[in-house]
């Protein structure tokens, strides 16, 4: 279970540059539930999400993970826990090893790292059986340098990677934005069923309404870093794409008033 | 033949500082500058545990502890206080300076009369060849001393280096690998890239000392400035040795490292010959490295020029 309560981030604080990214952020996630994160640019869907990895510590407000308190913990800390998959294909790999190696580092998530063998006859042969149920033929290029591979089939393997331990928590960010359609629906295939089949609870991050309404089981829409919409069950099943699109008309609209109405206001009276 | 024998043995010992140069630089992608500073400290550490009267065995263990050490400065220097990675290289050769001369006590101190690995496997060789002080290999006469050292170096590279290379495909080993090449992923599965970090930059300038104390046991004297240059050193070494096995895997490519130290010292040793200003030295081997860099740039820019030039020729033809 994930307990987000109060997370504030400001970004830059005292400088022109200054960013209040986290406003006051809270929810809370049931385990082996899914959770879509929604938003605009800058609205601080990613930075949530990093806040919960542990990119960075937040300024104030509190972090929970199946029970434990993470606010302060670091981020390859709380990665014992949580599994993640990263937007830039390229992020989640080590490009010059094998891909058997990659994968051979994964399966010891958050273990102790200590002089015994990474691969053995035993985990390669594992490691070929789950990338065969990718049905990618990557199960053929253990050998190869991960480097090599098409930023979709990395994608696909990190998503292995990130749950080959059944971690606690899985976060994706916007994990298929920088794929191909033909890809992204592949992998979003694969994140389907990988997170099905293993109960996963799991917070994604998305740019896709499409995504969002078809994935999962509640959508979280934020704006200018706060939760302004909370959607699940039967309201969240009869969304339409169309529907979250007109939301954030909606939240633009409400945004480009405000100033322009100060101009209009500063125009007549001064 | 002398020349040559004499080449392959500091080939041999310079193998180590590349091996170190190769991690730091092609592992972790991190420019060490400690190299020039743990060179030296290897060198001045062992020297005065010799002088001492500790044991060849202890001090030059110890020579590669303190290298250890100097390269965990850095690597603290760099990940816990975020200071520049050169810089904390700088900070820390800077500092070694000072501590080479307290080590050392004054700048250069001889070995002649203290007893070192180099004269205790020629004891060692003396017994299993009898007393005569030259020994006949593949036809060429060789003193008991040089072949010892041959011999000697021979496998203790060859065994560093096959333990380096074990090492590698070992859990840690592996994770030190990640980190140099994607540090937000090993973080994501669970390891601090920063703890690697330091690890394998105390590894790397371990080697690097280890190499300075064979150095100044061999040559039976160590100098406070032994170290100025090493890093470029070992980088000609290792780019010699990439160029040569021409493959990204890494136990080809350490054992490129030790024939492409091997090669350069050969190189050096025959430009010596040829009559090259020992002065000159640095200078020859800052071009060759400054050239071995931007050499496969200039090739991919004059080949794709040539290769534009062919198109728009094709181009014009068609045109007309």
């Amino acid at each position: 279970m994930l307990k987000v309560s109060d997370v504030v981030k400001t970004f830059y604080p005292g400088t022109p540059n200054e960013v209040r990214s986290l406003r006051g952020v809270s929810f809370t996630m049931e385990p082996g539930s899914f959770t879509n994160i929604i938003g605009t640019n800058g609205s601080g869907k990613s930075t949530m999400l990093n806040a919960v990895a542990g990119v960075f510590l937040v300024d104030s407000g509190q972090i929970e993970l199946s029970g434990e308190d993470i606010t302060g913990w670091s981020e390859h800390q709380r990665a014992r826990r949580i599994g993640r998959v990263f937007q830039n294909p390229f992020s989640g790999s080590a490009p010059t090893m094998t891909v058997a190696e990659n994968l051979a580092l994964a399966a010891r998530r958050g273990m102790r790292r200590g002089l015994g063998w990474s691969l053995n006859a035993a985990l390669r042969g594992e490691i070929a059986e789950r990338l065969k149920s990718l049905k990618m033929g990557l199960e053929n290029r253990l050998d190869n340098p991960i480097g090599n591979l098409s930023g979709g089939q990395r994608q696909a393997i990190t998503l292995l990677m990130a749950t080959w331990l059944k971690p606690d928590l899985l976060l994706l960010d916007e994990h298929t934005a920088a794929l191909d359609p033909r890809s992204a629906d592949q992998v979003i295939r694969l994140t389907h069923e990988i997170v099905e089949r293993d109960r996963l609870t799991t917070l994604m991050v998305t740019h896709s309404m499409q995504q969002a309404v078809s994935l999962g089981d509640r959508i979280l829409m934020m704006h200018k870093g706060e939760i302004v919409a909370d959607l699940s069950g039967a309201q969240k099943g009869r969304l339409r794409p169309e529907d979250l699109l007109g939301r954030f008309d909606e939240l633009r609209r409400r945004d480009q008033l405000t100033p322009a109405v100060g101009e209009m206001l500063e125009r007549l009276y001064v | 033949m002398l020349l040559l024998i004499s080449a392959l043995i500091y080939g041999l010992v310079f193998a180590l500082l590349a091996l170190g140069v190769y991690i730091s630089f092609r592992i972790f992608h991190f420019a060490d500058i400690t190299a020039d500073g743990s060179f030296a400290l290897g060198g001045a550490a062992t020297t005065a545990m010799l002088i001492a009267g500790w044991s060849p065995l202890v001090s030059t263990a110890v020579g590669f502890l303190a290298g250890m050490l100097a390269g965990a400065s850095t690597g603290v220097l760099h990940t816990i206080f975020k200071i520049h990675g050169l810089l904390s290289g700088i900070l820390v050769t800077t500092a070694l300076y000072s501590i080479n001369l307290r080590v050392l006590g004054r700048s250069n101190v001889s070995l002649s009369d203290a007893p070192t690995l180099s004269k205790f496997w020629a004891d060692l060789l003396r017994r299993v060849l009898g007393a005569s002080e030259r020994h006949n290999l593949f036809g060429w006469m060789v003193g008991v001393q040089d072949l010892s050292n041959l011999f000697a170096l021979t496998l203790l590279v060859g065994l560093l280096g096959t333990v380096l290379f074990l090492f590698l495909k070992t859990n840690l080993g592996t994770a030190m690998r990640a980190a140099g090449d994607n540090a937000q992923m090993i973080r994501a599965l669970g390891a601090s890239d920063k703890i690697l970090l330091i690890f394998g930059l105390a590894l790397a300038n371990g080697l690097i000392a280890l190499s300075g104390s064979l150095l100044a046991q061999c040559q039976e004297f160590a100098d406070v400035q032994m170290g100025i240059g090493m890093v470029v050193w070992g980088l000609a070494s290792v780019i010699i040795g990439e160029s040569l096995v021409g493959s990204s895997r890494f136990g080809i490519l350490i054992a490129g490292t030790i024939i492409g130290s091997i090669l350069f010292r050969m190189m050096i040793a025959i430009a010596l010959r040829c009559g090259l200003n020992p002065n000159d030295l640095k200078l020859i081997t800052a071009v060759f490295v400054f050239l071995a860099l931007v050499a496969p740039r200039w090739l991919k820019t004059l080949k794709s020029r040539f290769n534009t030039d062919l198109v728009g020729e094709a181009d014009h033809a068609q045109g007309l």
